[in-house]
C-alpha cells in the first residue's frame, strides 16, 4: 500500500514539469525531425514527403560545414577561456584589498547589460580608425584594424565579446564556492609544507568541481545559444565567416523562409546537444561526488 | 437573374444599413517598419491620427514592427497563421516572396476607375519597376530611397580640388580619391578618398556600380540573375580595386551603420549611402558637404530602395477598400511632403515636389533635389523569387571578393550557380 | 603573500576590472554627452540629458521594462515551483518509469528551447498565445537544468530529517516546504541568478513571438535602434541601455555586499 502511494506521489509531483518539458522540448524535437523529411511549402505548392533529400542537401551545403566549423571553434575557444578567466577573477577578488567592491561590480557588468545592447558598444570599440581599440592602439603608434571586416578576425572578435559576457557571469559562482572552502584546509596544508600552487591544485580545484560542473553546463549551452551579438556586429559575415549554427537556423527559417531546411539544421543541433549532454554527464559523474 | 438581382439589392440594403450606423467603424491593422532615426514612427502615427479625425468611420491601428526584417517576419508569420494585417509597409523587393506565398492582392482591383488609374500612374516609373508584375500593381511606393554620393567640401579644398565639383565618372572618383587619401608620418591612413559600405547588404550599393557599367542583375521577372555577366564582374572588380589597387578605400568590410560617423570624423572624404541619411547629414555634419549623383561609367545609374505599401489577403472587401483609400490619402502630395521632410525619403510622386511645403524645403536645402533628379537613371532594386536567399548569395560573393577570400570572377560564378539552382523551380 | 605578489594580484584585478567595465564606462560617456563626442574623450565636453529624452521618446521603455520585470519574476517563480516539485518526486519517491523519465528530463539539460524556435512557434500559435507574455515564458518554465540542480540538492538532505518530520505527521508537501526547500536555499539562489540573467538577456525568442508594445521585453525594444539605415546613433542607444539597466546596476551597487554574502554564507555546491 505504501508503495502504491509512493507511485502516485512521484507521478503527481513530476507531472506538471514533465508535461511542459514534453510539450516544448520532446514533441517539438520530434516534429522537427518529422518536418525535416518534407519539402518546404511555397504558396501554391504544398509540402510533400522527400525522405532524406534535405539531409543530402545538408551534406552538400558548404555554408553548413563552415558554420558548423565556426561553432566548434567558438565553443572550444569561449568555454575554457571564459571559465579560466572566471576562476581567475574570483581568486583575485577573494582577498581583501582596496577597491574590491568596485572590481566585483566591474566583473558583474556583463550580467546586467543585455548582450543585444552591449553589442552596439562593441561595434564602436571595433570600428576602424575612430573606434576605441584603434584609438588605444594609435597611442602606441600601431596601425588601423578592421577586426569585424576581415574573414580571419571576425569570428575571434565575436568570441571576445562572448568571453567578456560569460566570464563575468561565471565569476560569481566561483567566488561563492571559494568562500565556502574552509580556510583551515589550506592552513593545514601549509603547515605540512605545501606551496600555493599545490594547495590550489590539490585542495581548491577539487573542491570547486561541483561548481565547475554547474558552470560548464551553462558554458556549453551558451556556446550554442549566444548569437544575439552577431545580429549587430557582423550579421554572420563576411561570407559566413562569423556565422554560427543557431544564427544560420534563424536565417534559413525566418529570412529565407525555408522551414524544412531549417528543421533539418535544427535536427543536427539537437543531436549535437544530446551527445554533449550525455558526454558531459558521464565525464563529470566520475569526478563529482554528490551524495 | 432574379436571384442575382435579389442578392444585389439585399447587399445594397445591407450596405446602406451599415452606412447609416456610424458606430460600425472599419478596423484596419497597419504594420510599418522604421529604418531611419528620428521621429519617423511618430510622424506615421500622427498622420494616421489626422486621417481618423477626418474619417470617423475608419479605425486604423498603426503597429510599429521594428526593422524591415522584423516587419516582414511578423507579417508573414501572422499571415500564415490566418491573422494578416490589411496594410503593411515592407521592402519593395519582397514582392515576389509575398506573391509566392500567395499573401498579397493587386491594388488595381480596389483603386478603380479613371481616378484610381491616375493615382497609380502618378508615381515615378523608377519606383514602379519593382512594384508591378504581370501588368498588375502590388506595391505602392512610400518610404523610398536611392543611394547618392556625399562629399566633404573642406576636404576637397585641402586636397586642392574644386569643392563644388564632385566626381562625375568612375575614373574621376579614383583620381580625386587618390588626392583625398592622406597618410601620416608612420604610414597610417588618416583620411580615405571614398567609402562604399559593404556590411549587411553590399548588393544594394554594388547594384549602382552594375547599372553604371551598363549591366543588370536580374531579368525583372524574378526568375533570372546575371551575377557572372561581364558588366557585373567589371563592377565588382572596380569595387575591389578601390581598396587593393587604387588604395583609395579602406580595405575589408566597411560597416553601414558607422558610415555617417566615419564621414563626420573626416575619415572618408566621399561616402556612398542612402538619401535616407540626408536629414542626419544636414543636422550633424561639422563641415559643408555636397550631395551628388553616383558617378558614371557607361551611363549614370542607381538602384531604388526602400519600402512599399502592400495589401493583404484575408480581409473583407470593405476593409480593403478602406485600406486603399487610406493609402491614397497618405501618398497624396500634402501628406507625402510632410513625410519626406520628416525623414529624407524621396517623395515618390512628381506632384509632391510641386507643393509649397516641398518647394520651401528644397529652397533651404537644395541637396534634396539630387535624389529626385537621379531617378531618371534609376533602376529597380535586385528582387527575385526567394529574394532574401538569392540576394544573400550575391552578398556572400561580394564579401568574399572584398575580403580577398576568392577572386572576383570565381565568387560571382559560384553565386550565379547557386541562384540558378534556386530559381530553376520558378522558370 | 609577499608585497610583490600582492602588487601583482592587485594589478591583475585592476586590469581585468578596467577591461570588464569599459563598455559600461563608454555607455555612460556617450549617454551624457552630445553625439559629436561619441569618439572624442575630451574632459571639457559639454554634458547633456538630451539623449535620454530622445531615447525615452523613441520607444516606450517604461512599458518594456515593466514587461521584462513581470516576465523575469514570473518565469523564475514558476520554475522554482515546478522544478522543486519534480525534483522532489525524482529524489525521494520510487515509482515505475522513474529512471527513464529522469533521463528524458536530463536530455533537456542542453536542448534549450532556443533551438526549437520554429516548432515552438507553431505550438504557441496553435495555443492561440502568440504575442502574449505567457508565450515568451511557457517554453522555459519547466527546465531540465532546474530539475537536475534541485534534485542534486535534495539528495544531500539526510533521510533522518525527512523521517522525523513524517513521524510528526507531516505530509509530503509539508516536508518539501519545511525540510527540503530551506536546506536547498543556496541552490535556489544560484539557479535563480542563472535564470534571471538568461531571461533578462533573452532576445531571439521574444523577438519572434511578440508583436506589440504590451508584450515586448527590453531587449527587443533596444534592438530597434540598431537597425537603422541612417547610421548607428551610439549616444541614443547607450542612453536607452543605461535607462533599462540602471535599476539592476543600482540594485547591485546597493546590495552587492548582502548579495554576495548570502551566496557565500550558504555556499553553493
Amino acid at each position: 500500500m505504501k508503495i502504491k502511494r509512493d507511485w502516485i506521489w512521484g507521478w503527481t509531483l513530476i507531472a506538471p514539469a514533465l508535461a511542459l518539458i514534453f510539450l516544448f522540448t520532446h514533441i517539438p524535437a520530434l516534429m522537427t525531425l518529422w518536418g525535416s523529411l518534407f519539402s518546404t511549402p511555397r504558396g501554391r505548392k504544398p509540402s510533400h514527403f522527400v525522405g532524406l533529400a534535405n539531409y543530402e542537401r545538408l551534406i552538400q551545403d558548404p555554408t553548413f560545414w563552415k558554420v558548423l566549423g565556426n561553432n566548434a571553434i567558438y565553443a572550444l575557444g569561449t568555454i575554457p577561456v571564459s571559465m579560466a578567466l572566471a576562476l581567475a577573477m574570483a581568486l583575485l577578488v577573494n582577498r581583501p584589498f582596496k577597491g574590491r567592491a568596485l572590481a566585483r561590480m566591474a566583473y558583474f557588468t556583463p550580467t546586467v547589460l543585455p548582450l543585444i545592447a552591449v553589442a552596439n558598444i562593441w561595434l564602436f570599440f571595433y570600428t576602424p580608425g575612430f573606434g576605441l581599440i584603434d584609438q588605444v592602439l594609435g597611442l602606441f603608434g600601431a596601425g588601423q584594424s578592421n577586426f569585424l571586416g576581415n574573414a580571419g578576425t571576425a569570428l575571434p572578435a565575436i568570441m571576445v565579446v562572448a568571453i567578456w559576457k560569460e566570464a563575468g557571469f561565471f565569476m560569481i559562482f566561483y567566488l561563492a564556492a571559494l568562500q565556502a572552502i574552509p580556510p583551515q584546509l589550506a592552513e593545514a596544508a601549509k603547515i605540512e609544507g605545501a606551496g600555493a600552487w599545490t594547495i590550489f591544485r590539490r585542495i581548491t580545484l577539487p573542491l570547486l568541481m561541483p561548481t565547475t560542473l554547474f558552470v560548464s553546463i551553462n558554458a556549453v549551452i551558451n556556446a550554442f545559444r549566444l548569437v544575439d551579438h552577431i545580429f549587430i556586429l557582423t550579421g554572420g559575415g563576411p561570407d559566413n565567416a562569423s556565422s554560427l549554427l543557431l544564427y544560420y537556423i534563424y536565417e534559413t527559417s525566418f529570412r529565407f523562409w525555408d522551414t524544412a531546411y531549417g528543421a533539418t539544421l535544427s535536427v543536427v543541433l539537437l543531436a549535437l546537444m544530446c551527445l554533449l549532454a550525455i558526454g558531459q554527464f558521464f565525464l563529470f559523474d566520475r569526478k563529482v561526488h554528490y551524495k | 437573374m432574379l436571384a442575382n438581382f435579389l442578392k444585389g439589392s439585399a447587399a445594397a440594403a445591407a450596405l446602406s444599413l451599415i452606412a447609416a450606423l456610424p458606430a460600425s467603424a472599419v478596423d484596419l491593422q497597419f504594420y510599418f517598419p522604421v529604418a531611419v532615426g528620428g521621429g519617423a514612427a511618430k510622424t506615421i502615427e500622427g498622420l494616421t491620427e489626422t486621417y481618423m479625425k477626418d474619417h470617423p468611420d475608419v479605425k486604423i491601428d498603426p503597429i510599429y514592427a521594428g526593422s524591415y526584417q522584423d516587419t516582414i517576419t511578423k507579417v508573414i508569420t501572422a499571415a500564415r497563421g490566418g491573422n494578416a494585417p490589411q496594410i503593411a509597409v515592407a521592402l519593395s523587393t519582397d514582392m515576389f516572396t509575398l506573391l509566392d506565398d500567395d499573401l498579397i492582392l493587386p491594388f488595381d482591383d480596389y483603386a478603380k476607375g479613371e481616378e484610381g488609374k491616375k493615382w497609380i500612374e502618378g508615381f515615378y516609373p523608377a519606383f514602379m519597376e519593382n512594384s508591378q508584375f504581370d501588368g498588375k500593381t502590388y506595391g505602392i511606393p512610400f518610404q523610398r530611397s536611392t543611394p547618392v554620393l556625399y562629399w566633404n567640401k573642406d576636404a576637397f579644398k585641402e586636397a586642392g580640388l574644386d569643392p563644388e565639383t564632385p566626381p562625375a565618372t568612375w575614373d574621376e572618383m579614383v583620381e580625386m580619391g587618390k588626392k583625398l587619401t592622406k597618410t601620416d608620418a608612420s604610414g597610417n591612413t588618416t583620411q580615405w578618398g571614398v567609402r562604399i559600405p559593404s556590411s549587411g547588404f553590399p548588393y544594394w550599393l554594388f547594384q549602382g556600380l552594375v547599372i553604371e557599367a551598363g549591366g543588370k542583375l536580374t531579368n525583372g521577372e524574378g526568375t533570372e540573375t546575371y551575377f557572372d555577366s561581364p558588366e557585373v564582374i567589371e563592377a565588382a572588380q572596380y569595387l575591389v580595386d578601390l581598396s587593393t589597387k587604387d588604395k583609395v578605400m579602406e580595405p575589408g568590410i566597411l560597416d553601414w551603420g558607422a558610415t555617417p560617423k566615419d564621414f563626420f570624423e573626416r575619415r572618408s572624404a566621399m561616402v556612398w549611402t542612402t538619401t535616407g541619411n540626408l536629414t542626419n547629414m544636414h543636422d550633424n555634419a561639422p563641415f559643408p558637404f555636397g550631395v551628388a549623383m553616383l558617378p558614371e561609367k557607361a551611363q549614370r545609374g542607381a538602384p531604388t530602395g526602400g519600402g512599399n505599401f502592400y495589401l493583404f489577403k484575408g480581409s473583407s472587401d470593405e476593409q480593403l477598400e478602406a485600406a486603399v483609400k487610406f493609402i491614397e490619402w497618405i501618398t497624396a502630395p500634402e501628406q507625402s511632403a510632410i513625410w519626406t521632410k520628416a525623414t529624407g525619403y524621396v517623395a515618390p510622386r512628381p506632384a509632391t515636389w510641386d507643393t509649397e511645403t516641398m518647394k520651401d524645403y528644397a529652397k533651404g536645402f537644395p541637396q534634396v533635389l539630387v535624389a529626385r533628379d537621379q531617378l531618371q537613371y534609376a533602376k529597380a532594386e535586385l528582387s527575385t523569387h526567394e529574394n532574401q536567399r538569392v540576394t544573400q548569395f550575391l552578398n556572400d560573393a561580394l564579401a568574399a571578393a572584398i575580403t580577398g577570400q576568392k577572386p572576383v570572377e570565381e565568387a560571382l560564378k559560384e553565386a550565379q550557380a547557386k541562384a540558378d539552382q534556386v530559381l530553376a523551380a520558378y522558370r | 603573500m609577499s608585497a610583490f605578489d600582492r602588487y601583482l594580484w592587485n594589478g591583475g584585478a585592476a586590469l581585468l576590472a578596467a577591461l570588464w567595465i569599459a563598455p559600461l564606462l563608454y555607455a555612460v560617456w556617450t549617454a551624457f554627452h552630445p553625439s559629436a563626442y561619441e569618439a572624442h574623450f575630451t574632459l571639457t565636453a559639454p554634458l547633456t540629458l538630451e539623449n535620454f529624452v530622445k531615447a525615452w521618446n523613441a520607444a516606450p521603455f517604461a512599458r518594456y521594462f515593466l514587461n521584462t520585470f513581470i516576465l523575469v519574476t514570473g518565469i523564475t517563480a514558476a520554475q522554482f515551483v515546478l522544478c522543486s516539485l519534480a525534483a522532489y518526486g525524482f529524489a525521494r519517491f520510487s515509482f515505475p518509469g522513474r529512471d527513464l523519465l529522469f533521463s528524458l528530463v536530463l536530455l533537456q539539460l542542453l536542448v534549450m528551447p532556443d533551438i526549437l524556435i520554429v516548432e515552438n512557434y507553431k505550438i504557441i500559435h496553435a495555443m492561440n498565445a502568440v504575442d502574449t507574455l505567457q508565450a515568451i515564458a511557457l517554453p522555459y518554465i519547466a527546465s531540465g537544468f532546474g530539475v537536475f540542480l534541485i534534485r542534486q540538492a535534495f539528495m544531500t538532505v539526510p533521510r533522518e530529517l525527512d523521517d522525523a518530520a513524517r513521524i510528526e505527521g507531516s505530509g509530503p508537501l509539508a516536508i518539501l516546504w519545511r525540510v527540503y526547500v530551506p536546506l536547498a536555499k543556496p541552490t535556489y539562489l544560484a539557479y535563480g541568478l542563472v535564470s534571471v540573467s538568461y531571461h533578462w538577456n533573452n532576445f531571439l525568442w521574444p523577438l519572434i513571438v511578440t508583436n506589440s508594445v504590451e508584450t515586448r521585453p527590453v531587449t527587443v525594444g533596444l534592438s530597434v535602434f540598431a537597425t537603422t539605415d541612417s547610421g548607428t546613433e551610439w549616444a541614443v542607444i547607450n542612453a536607452a541601455t543605461l535607462m533599462t539597466s540602471a535599476p539592476l546596476l543600482l540594485a547591485f551597487l546597493l546590495f552587492q555586499r548582502q548579495f554576495v554574502q548570502s551566496f557565500m554564507r550558504a555556499g553553493i555546491k
